[in-house]
Formats: structure tokens, C-alpha cells, sequence
């Protein structure tokens, strides 16, 4: 039985808008000590997939009915309120984006990781601390019984989010979800970071779920990848298949608009247009406008997720008429002047 | 950022800043007078020592202040009135900073229609003007003890506080080390005490600083009305209300508690905007070196 089953979960926002359908019908695993990428746009539902695995969705968001998330046999959408919090931090936990913001400037680090320790067990101030500087010397802050002291401000991001992740491990949690966890590092830092928390999880028997919209990111450090789109999956695969052999339209556009080593081209290519937004995803295929392979069926009929290979699937008519990919195309994108730029 | 800490102390900066110490001063003077004033003073508070020859004694050596209609030591009765007055300011302010912080704490936090059900419930509070209810109270309630003063106007005194709060709450509520601490697994009430209460806690402490010297204006102006603190208790106001009476004749028994209320407010309202200087750095404010594109607005020659 897989630690974590995600089975149609739907995240739908209640906005002056009209209905946000944030996360819509997402269905996925996460194996004990597996890592698992979750990649996308903004705006195409992964943050929200996270929050809600965690119950965190604020109104007027809300877990639609039918939506399960079971978690270590229990379904997490039927907890009350208490039993979630005791899962929260300690069973599954979260590592923010921002180690600027995601400490409290008015209390030191040590007192921060020991807090995490005080919310979800009985016992001493003082063992609490000695708790949190053990954990600070394992996610390698140097001489942490003196550092613990320090204010987050007297720290460098690198060393914050090492902070941030220190509370994150703290309670040896089986399922850690690190939304977009070294974007706002340098790139050195960002691979000790990787680095950091692969050696954890091996040592922990951690699961964690990647949340990037970095495919480099997702390379150095996961072994199966989801792609996100308009609030679905449109894709999943072992990482190195996703790599060699993207099925999805817009998977490939997310691999030609990565950097390469040795590539002479001056620009990197881009997906043409943007995200739709969450209250009005298109009919059919949700990708169809920005897609260079779309004919007359995706604009109508919304694609099933195809079994492509072993643990591959793809949410793409092509795997159903694969000579179409022979008809590359203009996508069909509404310009900034409103008119339709290329036919097929 | 603005959300990190000032390396130095607000202490510190405090004791840098001019007018802090000339607020602060004037603050400490007054305290140390009506804690130790009434007790070097050799006449008590309400003492009438001789109401056929010290009846309204003009200011001499042995009566600095002079004395009142009822022969009473004028210097006395504003050391005492001190007391009085910084005791029912200080304490009314405490009562409504605590009801506004609560109140706007809550309403911030929870968002969506308990917010919205709040705040209309504090609009109604707020289009009810304070001193006329006050006026109206105190007349019904009469003579009011001191602790029903202290209550009346701490209790009327907390609706700008709390949305006040509610903004700072709503604000700081989006912060991530706030999402963070949900996440990890913290109760509401510990997130409002140890994540937000610490970032509202600067305009708050500004607020109240200034809340104090108006709550003193507004006693004294009540006790002027004749519906403050009950006599022959001694409050700046009350002095200042059965002084102004033969004022033509006795200027020195509404003069002195006069400059009393008005040196107290001012201090009180110097030392708060020098706080907000300190803890409010989002405002500008006059010991910081000027910005850079106020420098190239200087007139060329």
C-alpha cells in the first residue's frame, strides 16, 4: 500500500469570479521514502495540490466532496480538526519557498525548531532545545548550539532554509511536501540544498514530494515526475522516461524551454500564451490553444489520461492518432491584438 | 524588509531621540510627583486647614499653588490629582487596549463573515459619539467610583484600536513563516499569540502611548462637566472645575492643574509620535536622512 493515494481531488474556490476550479480531479501515489517531482506554471495548481494534502485551503477554497486523500490508511478529507493538526509537522510536513519569510524575525532559530517539537509533544523546554540544535547540526548549521541562539536575520538564505527544513524534519514526518524549496536561493546554494535533502531522506526513510517548476530541479533529484496543467495531470513518468520521451505537447514545450549546455540558440523557447485562468479553463483539451499539434478533437473532447508505457501516462489525443504529431503547427493563441494568430 | 528587526534596541533609539526624551522626562517627573508629591506634602488631599483665614489664599511660601475656595493647598490637591489622573488614564487605556487588540486580533485572523460581522458590529460602536455617551452615562451614574470611571472610558475607547489591529492582523496573516506555523502544525491560539500578537505589538504600543494623553483630556473635560471623579476626590479636572468658578479673583486654583493637563497630554502625545518614529519605520519621519530624489528637487542656480 502506497503511503500517500491521492484519488480524484478537487480544490475548488468559491470567488466573486465565478468558480475557481483550482485542482481538478488530480490522481496520484507517493511509495514510502519515494521522492516524487511535481512540476507546472504558476497558476496551474501545485501549490494548491500541496495545501491541500495538508488541509491548509482557506475559504472561500474548499476540498470538493469525493475527493479522498488517504494518508498511512486514513482519509485525511474526514479528519477533525485536532487529529489534522497532529499530523501537520508531524507526520506531513511542509518546507516554504521563502526562507526570508518563513521564519519569524522575532524569535531566535533554536527557538523556532524547538516550538514544532513543543506543539506535538508533551515534555521540557530544555529538551525541546536540546532537540532542535541536534537537528540544526544535521542539516549542517556549523557550531548550532551558539547558532540556535541567532535571530533569523543574522543567517544567510542558504542557512535559513536549512533552518526551515530543519523544522520540517524535525519530528522524522513520513511525507515531506517542499514546495518550490530553492527558488529563491543561488544556484550553489540550491544544489547543497538538493543535496541536503536527498542525504536526509535516504537517512530518514522520508517521502517528499517535489513541488518546482524547475526541471532541472526535478532531474538532479526525484525519480517520477507529475506535470500539472490547468488544475489536472497531464502527465506522469518515471524521470528519466519523462526526459527521453515526453508524450505530452506541453511537457515537451516545458523541455525545449529549459537551458542547455552548448546550445548556441540566442533565445530559449518559450510555451506561446499563458495559463488560463482557473474559472474558465477551455473546453476539451485545457492545452489546446497554446498546443502546436491541436486539431478539431481537442478542442471538443477532453483527453483521459492514455496509459502510454510502464508507469507513463499522458493526458493527449496523440497517444490515440500519433501519426498527428507529423502536423506540427502555429498554436492557435489569441495574440495581445485579439485575433487568431495561425491557422493549421 | 520591514519585517525585520531593528538592530538596535528601541530603547536605545529611544534614548537617541530628541523629543522621546522630553516626552519621557516630563512622563517621569509627573510619576515621581504623584507617587512621592502627596507624601512630602505636610496638608492631605482633602484637608480644609483653616476656612476663615486660608479661604482662597493667594500663591505664597507656605502655599506654593495658594489655596482653594474651601482652603485647601492648591499644590497638593494637583499632586494628588495626579494620581488620580495618570492611575485612571493609565488603566482605562490597558482595559481598551486589551478589549481592541483582542477584538481586532480575532476579526483579522478569521477573516471571511465572522471579520465581516465584526467590523459592522464595530461600526455601530463607532457612530455613537464617545463623549456624549459618556456625559449621559456618568450623569445617570452618579456620583461614579473611580474603578466604574476607569471602566466606562475603557470601555468606549477601544474601537479604533481593534481595526487598527484587524489591519495590522489581516496583513501579517499572509505572511509565510504564519502559513508556515499552521503547517507544521500549530493552534490557532498559539499562532495569533507567538506569530501575530509580536507583529501588531509596534503600532499598538504607538496607539496606546497616545490614547493616554487623550483619555487624561477626556477625564479632565468630564470632571469639568461635574460627572468625573466624584468629590471631593482630587483630579486635575475636578480641581480645575471648582477653581474655574471664581476664576477672575483666584487665577492661581485653575491655572496650575491647567498647565498640568496640557504638559502631561503634550508629553504623552511627543513621546507617541516618537515611538511610531521607532517602531513604525514605514513612516518617514525627521531623523532620517532625507531621501536621495529630495536632493536633485534643489533649485539650480
Amino acid at each position: 500500500m502506497p503511503l500517500l493515494s491521492v484519488e480524484n481531488l478537487r480544490t475548488y474556490f468559491y470567488t466573486d469570479n465565478g468558480l475557481a476550479r483550482a485542482v481538478d480531479g488530480v490522481s496520484f501515489e507517493i511509495g514510502a521514502g519515494e521522492t516524487v517531482g511535481l512540476v507546472g506554471e504558476s497558476g496551474c495548481g501545485k501549490s494548491v495540490t500541496a495545501l491541500s494534502l495538508l488541509r491548509l485551503v482557506r475559504p472561500p477554497g474548499r476540498i470538493e466532496p469525493g475527493s479522498r486523500i488517504v494518508f498511512d490508511g486514513a482519509d485525511l478529507t474526514t479528519l477533525d480538526e485536532k487529529s489534522m493538526r497532529a499530523i501537520r509537522g508531524a507526520r506531513i510536513s511542509m518546507v516554504f519557498q521563502e526562507p526570508m519569510t518563513a521564519l519569524n524575525p522575532v524569535f531566535t532559530i533554536g527557538d523556532q525548531v524547538a516550538e514544532v517539537v513543543r506543539v506535538h509533544r508533551a515534555g521540557s523546554k530544555r529538551e525541546a532545545w536540546a532537540r532542535a540544535v541536534e537537528m540544526l547540526e544535521t542539516v549542517g548549521i556549523p557550531s548550532p548550539a551558539q547558532r540556535a541562539h541567532e535571530y533569523p536575520h543574522q543567517l544567510s538564505g542558504g542557512m535559513r532554509q536549512r533552518v526551515v527544513i530543519a523544522m520540517a524534519l524535525i519530528m522524522s514526518p513520513a511525507l515531506v511536501i517542499a514546495d518550490e524549496p530553492t527558488t529563491a536561493l543561488d544556484v550553489t546554494i540550491q544544489a547543497q540544498i538538493l543535496e541536503l535533502l536527498r542525504e536526509l531522506q535516504q537517512r530518514l526513510g522520508t517521502s517528499i514530494l517535489l513541488i518546482t517548476h524547475d526541471l532541472g530541479v526535478v532531474a538532479e533529484a526525484v525519480s517520477r515526475v507529475i506535470v500539472m496543467y490547468g488544475g489536472e495531470i497531464v502527465e506522469e513518468a518515471p524521470v528519466r522516461e519523462l526526459f527521453a520521451q515526453a508524450h505530452h505537447p506541453y511537457t515537451e514545450g516545458l523541455l525545449h524551454a529549459m537551458p542547455q549546455v552548448g546550445q548556441e540558440r540566442e533565445r530559449l523557447a518559450t510555451i506561446p500564451g499563458t495559463v488560463p485562468p482557473p474559472t474558465a479553463w477551455p473546453k476539451g483539451c485545457r492545452f489546446h490553444d497554446r498546443c502546436p499539434y491541436a486539431w478539431e478533437r481537442c478542442a471538443t473532447e477532453h483527453p483521459p489520461l492514455y496509459q502510454i508505457g510502464a508507469g507513463h501516462v499522458s493526458r493527449c489525443h496523440l497517444a490515440d492518432e500519433p501519426d498527428r504529431r507529423a502536423d506540427k503547427h502555429e498554436p492557435l493563441v489569441v495574440t495581445e491584438t485579439g485575433e487568431r494568430s495561425a491557422s493549421r | 524588509m520591514n519585517n525585520e528587526p531593528r538592530t538596535i534596541p528601541v530603547l536605545t533609539q529611544l534614548a537617541r531621540h530628541r523629543s522621546a526624551r522630553w516626552g519621557l522626562g516630563v512622563i517621569a517627573v509627573l510619576v515621581i510627583a504623584a507617587l512621592v508629591g502627596p507624601l512630602l506634602s505636610s496638608y492631605g488631599c482633602v484637608e480644609q486647614l483653616d476656612i476663615v483665614n486660608l479661604k482662597n489664599a493667594p500663591p505664597s511660601w507656605s502655599h506654593p499653588f495658594g489655596t482653594d475656595q474651601y482652603s485647601r493647598d492648591v499644590l497638593t490637591r494637583v499632586l494628588c490629582g495626579a494620581r488620580i489622573s495618570l492611575a485612571v488614564a493609565t488603566l482605562a487605556v490597558l482595559l481598551s487596549t486589551t478589549l481592541g487588540t483582542a477584538y481586532g486580533l480575532v476579526a483579522g485572523y478569521a477573516g471571511g463573515n465572522v471579520d465581516h460581522t465584526m467590523m459592522r458590529i464595530l461600526d455601530g460602536f463607532l457612530s455613537i459619539p464617545r463623549v456624549l455617551l459618556l456625559i449621559a452615562v456618568l450623569t445617570l451614574w452618579h456620583p461614579v467610583p473611580l474603578a466604574g470611571l476607569i471602566v466606562l472610558l475603557g470601555v468606549t475607547g477601544w474601537f479604533n484600536v481593534s481595526r487598527l489591529v484587524r489591519a495590522e492582523t489581516m496583513s501579517a496573516r499572509k505572511l509565510e513563516y504564519v502559513a508556515a506555523a499552521r503547517a507544521l502544525g500549530a493552534t490557532d491560539g498559539r499562532i495569533l499569540w507567538r506569530h501575530l500578537l509580536p507583529n501588531v505589538a509596534g503600532p499598538v504600543i504607538v496607539a496606546a502611548t497616545l490614547a493616554v494623553g487623550n483619555v487624561i483630556a477626556l477625564e479632565a473635560g468630564l470632571s469639568y462637566l461635574g460627572v468625573g471623579a466624584p468629590a471631593p476626590t482630587a483630579s486635575w479636572g475636578s480641581i480645575f472645575f471648582e477653581g474655574v468658578e471664581f476664576f477672575a479673583g483666584n487665577w492661581w486654583v485653575v491655572l496650575f492643574p491647567g498647565i498640568a493637563i496640557v504638559a502631561t497630554v503634550l508629553a504623552f502625545n511627543v513621546l507617541g509620535d516618537a515611538l511610531r518614529d521607532v517602531l513604525d519605520p514605514r513612516q518617514l519621519h525627521a531623523s532620517v536622512p532625507l531621501p536621495e530624489r529630495m536632493t536633485l528637487e534643489q533649485p539650480s542656480a
